[in-house]
């Protein structure tokens, strides 16, 4: 008999334990870690190469840039409201940076910054929080779904889309999000029993910001480490600090080659933190306060790996600057782009419900073009 | 606790929602087995502040933040129900309602049944419904017809501040489980004189918002308003509209509508829920059942479309009805 203190919550093995990764170890309680949040790594060797630190610390900064701006846009009334993810940019870019366009991306609302390391263009991503259609037309060469609003309802699609690529004979995997919130649905239970049942190549992300709007996460479940759970559906699963963009990337990339290989599904727990609003309409106030927040800016994931590539000479002040002013100027092309797009059309509430319309929906677009010709 | 019915003596000005505030108080005030619960009702006060304050004022224990899953929030509740409490539970917006429809197709409206009324299940669950306010997707549906086809569940929808607060007390206090879904466009849109203390609103009794002898609205829920502005546009070209403001789908007040149509001979129905097997068309075949003999018209059903709600803020109230549709309507059925 397992002695019940072996499966509880507060055992806290090291990090070392995550080597043992690929044979499923059970999850650590102290999440993997690559940079210290003072931006110095304890184990030099084990960091990603210096391009890919590169390239992780760029599509962080862009994603931020666009967090920011939304926030500008907002209230100039020019973007519609949106749920920002400012501080879990580490969780976003590790995780996503791991996958290929050929793989798919199951983003929730809180993922625009998933989505956009994955190729999303920023013009059809303002328009879809502009609440365009233009905003829901994904681009043929990514395999990204528009960010899902029912939570958890997208994790058994992801495990589908995964089976279906593993039964195709292909490398591809498909990674799903889900916040601390939605994985108390039945949804997540039932996806990543089916992911391990069947063996599916599968990357669930379960970023734990804190909160969900005003639940924290010690309301929400009695689970303090949300990885673990992983164990009761027999597939592995890998607590990170999600505001250490190389370990998530590197625990991320890790599961995706293991899902490549055939060796199915991993659940990755991001323990990060909403820093900003559950959406720019939204009033934190009510529900938390400074002390609740409190030293999650000092863990900021950009500033931390921005530390150490200065230390270690792969970006300079300038080079730095040069990146920002690069990163704004294609924003604000893409902002031009989505002005452009026009407004839909009042019959368009009724384009694609079937393949062919209806005669009920023939008629009904008549309806509506004889009232809006009034 | 009694059950008398003391009329009120006082009354304050109230929006819906704290028309609704001020009912969920008095229910968890005069009752102490009765709970409210769901997603951010707690700390926060839910989401539209149907809740605010009430934690602070009756305890972690008799309102609470659940973990985010509508199905075990229905289903906890059922278990609560059974168990000799009354619940009221929150489903943050009716449409995400959809993760718990197999306790409420399998389970809630059929525990009396199946104990031969050993069990009942005095539960309520509260929903915003409906558009009009430039939600994101899936925010706006209407889903009353779905759960009015659930048998042993009733369905109340109020389109007024006192309404709101009478009907949610009868729905509290009423031995079966009631889905109580609030118009979010009502919510702060309107304001009236609300009784204060406790007092009731009966389930399953219409109520007629305007009279007039020549054409019958029957509507409900958000959908009132915009009837009645149509009714008063149709006054100007001396038309007479009865508009009924149902309040209860399940039990539905057919003895007003039967009467209204046979005064009038013309009925239009009007929803904001997609057309095909709505609950417009529940209304409208019992009114060519059992009035066929008075009718002059067609029936006519102003509705939203056979399409997902449209969150694209441009273009969203094409969608939703509004008053020149169902004026139109009217005047089709006045012209045949
Ligand atoms: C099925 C469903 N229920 C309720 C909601 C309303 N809602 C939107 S966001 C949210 C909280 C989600 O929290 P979490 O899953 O932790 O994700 P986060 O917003 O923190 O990224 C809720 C309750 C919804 N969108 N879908």
């Amino acid at each position: 008999m397992t002695k019940l203190s072996a499966i509880s919550n507060t055992a806290a093995p090291t990090p070392d334990a995550l080597t043992d990764f690929p044979r499923h170890a059970p999850a650590t309680d102290i999440p993997f870690q690559l940079l210290a949040p003072d931006g110095t790594a304890p184990n030099p060797d084990a960091l990603p190469d210096p391009q890919i630190r590169l390239s992780l610390y760029r599509h962080m900064r862009r994603i931020r840039h666009f967090d920011e701006r939304g926030w500008v846009l907002y209230r100039t009334g020019r973007l519609g409201v949106f749920p920002p993810f400012k501080g879990m940019e580490g969780s976003q870019v590790g995780t996503a940076a791991a996958l290929t366009s050929d793989d798919w991306l199951f983003p929730t609302y809180r993922d625009t910054g998933a989505a956009l390391t994955l190729g999303l263009p920023i013009a059809r991503t303002l328009a879809y929080w502009r609440t365009s259609p233009h905003g829901w037309h994904m681009p043929e060469h990514l395999k990204v779904l528009p960010f899902y609003i029912p939570i958890a309802t997208q994790y058994p699609h992801a495990v589908g889309a995964a089976l279906a690529e593993q039964r195709k004979g292909t490398k591809n995997v498909a990674m799903a999000y889900i916040g601390d919130g939605g994985s108390s649905e039945g949804d997540f239970h039932e996806a990543l029993n089916f992911a391990g049942a069947l063996n599916a190549p599968c990357i669930f992300i379960l970023q734990n910001n804190g909160w969900a709007i005003s639940v924290p996460t010690r309301t929400q479940t009695r689970a303090v480490n949300l990885a673990r759970r992983a164990d009761g559906y027999g597939i592995p699963g890998v607590r990170v600090d999600g505001n250490d963009v190389l370990a998530t990337y590197q625990v991320t990339a890790e599961a995706v080659a293991r899902a490549r290989a055939g060796q199915g599904p991993t659940l990755i727990e991001t323990v990060t933190y909403r820093i900003a609003a559950h959406t720019v309409a939204d009033d934190p106030t009510r529900y938390r306060t400074d002390a609740d927040t409190a030293g999650w800016a000092e863990k900021d994931p950009i500033t931390r790996l921005r530390v150490h590539l200065l230390a270690e000479g792969i970006l300079t002040e300038d080079s730095d600057a040069a990146l920002l002013k690069e990163i704004a100027e294609e924003f604000e092309a893409a902002l031009n782009e989505a002005d452009t797009y026009p407004e839909p059309e009042p019959a368009e509430i009724l384009d694609h419900v079937f393949a062919e319309p209806t005669p009920q929906l023939v008629a009904q677009r008549a309806e509506i073009l004889r009232e809006v010709g009034e | 606790m009694t059950a008398t019915q003391t009329p009120p003596t006082a009354s304050t000005t109230r929006t819906m929602v704290a028309a609704i505030n001020d009912a969920l108080a008095i229910a968890l005030e005069r009752d102490p087995t009765t709970y409210l619960f769901g997603e951010d009702v707690g700390v926060m006060g839910g989401v539209f502040r149907a809740s605010d304050g009430l934690q602070a004022r009756f305890g972690t224990d008799r309102v609470f933040d659940t973990p985010l899953a509508e199905a075990s929030i229905v289903g906890m509740g059922i278990g609560m129900g059974l168990a000799g409490l009354r619940p009221i539970a929150e489903i943050q917006f009716a449409g995400f309602m959809y993760p718990a429809l197999d306790q409420i197709l399998s389970h809630l409206g059929r525990y009396r049944h199946r104990t031969r009324s050993r069990y009942s299940l005095p539960m309520v669950i509260r929903a915003p419904y409906g558009g009009g306010v430039h939600t994101p997707e899936q925010h706006a549906d209407s889903p009353e017809a779905i759960l009015a086809h659930v048998p042993g569940v009733k369905v109340v929808i109020p389109s007024t501040p006192t309404d709101a607060k009478g009907l949610l007390l009868a729905a509290i206090e009423d031995p079966d489980p009631v889905f109580f879904l609030e118009a979010i466009k009502l919510y702060r849109s309107n304001k009236e004189s609300v009784p204060d203390g406790h007092y009731t609103v009966p389930l399953g009794k219409a109520r007629i918002v305007t009279e007039g002898s020549d054409v019958t609205v029957v509507t409900y829920g958000g959908m009132v308003e915009v009837s009645v502005k149509a009714a008063e546009a149709a006054r100007a070209h001396g038309i007479g509209v009865e508009v009924i403001d149902l309040r209860t789908l399940v039990p539905m007040d057919l003895e007003t509508v039967l009467n209204s149509v046979a005064k009038t001979g013309r009925a239009v129905v009007v929803t904001e829920a997609p057309r095909t097997g709505g609950f417009h068309s529940e209304i409208s075949a019992n009114i060519a059942e059992h009035a066929i003999d008075s009718l002059r018209a067609p029936i006519l059903r102003v509705t939203g479309y056979d399409a997902p709600y449209p969150p694209f803020t441009a273009i969203e109230d094409v969608y939703r009805p509004n008053a020149v549709r169902v004026a139109r309507a009217i005047r089709t059925v006045m012209g045949y």
